[in-house]
């Protein structure tokens, strides 16, 4: 089966390709409400307290909680807003997040059924390109809420995107040529001799950094900033649409998660029978998105112009010298 | 650390007014930025997660308030408390308003009565037939403790007093007198 964006390395029938990306949804959206509370009480114990322990069993059922409280909030709009954009940002943002969830591979094609979203030969520019959309939902509703926190907030993401962008392509580049595929399920199989943060640890830790950033997550979550800019670019949101930010960010975690996972850490390569395979892939996200709320809790937020000379003179030198090194020796050997 | 004269690089073209010896060029941390600042950035990142995994390992500090009670030192002023003599029964308090006197806030209320020998209230001539302390004036400044020539009153440990009505924190004199409800810990030794 051809499609004309792009060469789809295996798929099914189109109602398998409905089931999974239903499934995958639901996966993800059982996950992310358990990852708020996880964080929160984790943030809580890395600062010597409890974090939420109030609602139901050890403050399990704080999502729920959240969630009705967002649910029931009005959708208000500020009068100096641009109301169609207004109301767009949100959208873009969730959205780009989870098509570009449809690209993590959990597992190999088993019994005719491929255990990712889709295969595409593509592989990881789809990911750049969405992660990339994502910041356009950012600028839009930023932009268009009318006010000023949240205006900073989008020039901020946009100087954020420009900043870790290159090296983060730059950083991935290393194992594409290791592997010689741009498949991610190809990368995952070009790594049952060794993972590659053994050959790449350099790639990966310069993956990781422009990862947080990518995911606005501290130390890099600059646009939102809630120190200096009130909520950054989601100050004037409130109700579900805030939810929906919020929610995003922790799918942008997941994701960059999933390919620093799928790229450096053997993707859902473990010992054990087959039908382990997804349990390791989600172990071994799970395990990052654990160290994501780690550094959270350790690292002040970074200066603007401190988070662009980390991005311009060390990331990217670093991230270059990298890929010419793996170059070298991949064409020797 | 101490702070040292750093004379040898010190550049003397720079101060020639200065005379050399009395110049100190001061280098507060190693030069920002460069190879040298990212690698140093990295280790004390890697030194700042361990301190923040320390706290894991140390477990939370939170005292969770309504169900644990902060606990206090002995000599910690909270509700006052009237007393009895333990071997008769009567009220310590003979209603001589040296507390009220004494009290800066000017919050407790004392009208005194004559005592009914037949049936005695308190061991003196007199007794205090009305006594109020008005606890949101109060600034538990323990004066009417320190005044009272009896140690009739004295200053508990309990420290909540919060209520829906001002009236009710007006405190008649049973309220006083009835045994205190021990709901506050004390602090031990060293604590």
């Amino acid at each position: 089966m051809t499609l004309p964006l792009a060469d789809v390395g295996f798929a099914e029938a189109t109602w398998i390709l409905v089931v999974k990306s239903i499934l995958i949804f639901l996966v993800i959206f059982m996950i992310m409400p358990v990852l708020t509370v996880v964080e929160r009480k984790l943030l809580g114990r890395f600062q010597a307290r409890y974090g939420p322990n109030r609602v139901g069993p050890y403050g399990l059922l704080q999502p729920l909680a959240d969630a009705l409280k967002l649910v029931s909030k009005e959708y208000y709009t500020p009068t100096s807003a641009v109301p169609l954009l207004y109301a767009l940002g949100p959208m873009l943002v969730i959205f780009s997040g989870i098509a570009a969830l449809a690209i993590i591979p959990v597992g190999n094609v088993k019994d005719g059924v491929g255990f990712y979203g889709i295969d595409v030969s593509i592989g990881v520019l789809y990911f750049f390109a969405f992660g990339s959309f994502a910041f356009y939902g950012l600028l839009l509703g930023g932009w268009a809420s009318g006010s000023k926190y949240s205006f900073l907030g989008a020039m901020r993401s946009a100087a954020q995107l420009i900043s870790y962008e290159v090296s983060m392509g730059l950083a991935l580049l290393g194992a594409i040529m290791m592997a010689g595929t741009l498949s991610l399920t190809g990368i995952v199989e070009a790594q049952d001799e060794i993972w590659y943060i053994v050959p790449q640890i350099v790639g990966f830790l310069i993956f990781m950094i422009a990862g947080f950033a990518e995911a606005n997550r501290a130390p890099f979550d600059l646009p939102e900033a809630d120190a200096e800019l009130v909520a950054g670019y989601q100050t004037e949101y409130g109700g579900m649409r805030y939810g929906t930010f919020a929610l995003t960010e922790y799918v942008e975690m997941f994701l960059v998660s999933g390919i620093a996972t799928t790229f450096f850490l053997g993707g859902w390569q473990g010992p054990g029978p087959g039908w382990l395979d997804p349990f390791w892939m989600l172990a071994k996200i799970l395990t990052l998105i654990l160290f994501f709320m780690w550094i959270r809790a350790t690292l002040p937020r970074l200066r603007y112009d401190q988070l662009m000379s980390l991005g311009w003179k060390i990331l990217l030198p670093l991230a270059t010298l990298n890929v010419l090194v793996t170059a070298i020796l991949v064409t020797v050997f | 650390m101490e702070a040292k004269a750093n004379t040898e690089n010190a550049d003397w073209e720079a101060f020639p007014y200065l005379g050399g010896a009395d110049v100190i060029s001061v280098q507060r941390g190693p030069d920002p930025g460069g190879a040298g600042g990212a690698y140093r950035a990295f280790g004390e990142t890697l030194r700042g997660l361990k301190t923040t995994f320390a706290r894991i390992l140390e477990g939370p500090v939170t005292i969770q308030y309504p169900e644990e009670k902060t606990p206090v030192y002995p000599r910690f002023r909270g509700r006052h408390k009237l007393h009895r003599f333990e071997d008769t029964g009567v009220e310590k308090c003979v209603g001589c308003s040296l507390c009220a006197a004494a009290c800066p806030a000017d919050c407790i209320r004392v009208v005194a009565a004559e005592n009914d020998p037949a049936n005695r209230v308190s061991a003196g001539e007199r007794y205090a037939e009305v006594y109020e302390i008005n606890l949101s004036r109060c600034i538990f400044c323990g004066y009417c403790e320190v005044a009272c020539p009896f140690d009739a009153i004295t200053m508990g440990h309990e420290y909540e007093l919060s209520d829906y009505n001002r009236s009710d924190l007006i405190f008649t004199k049973e309220m006083l007198l009835a045994a205190p409800i021990d709901k506050v810990p004390l602090r031990r030794e060293g604590e």
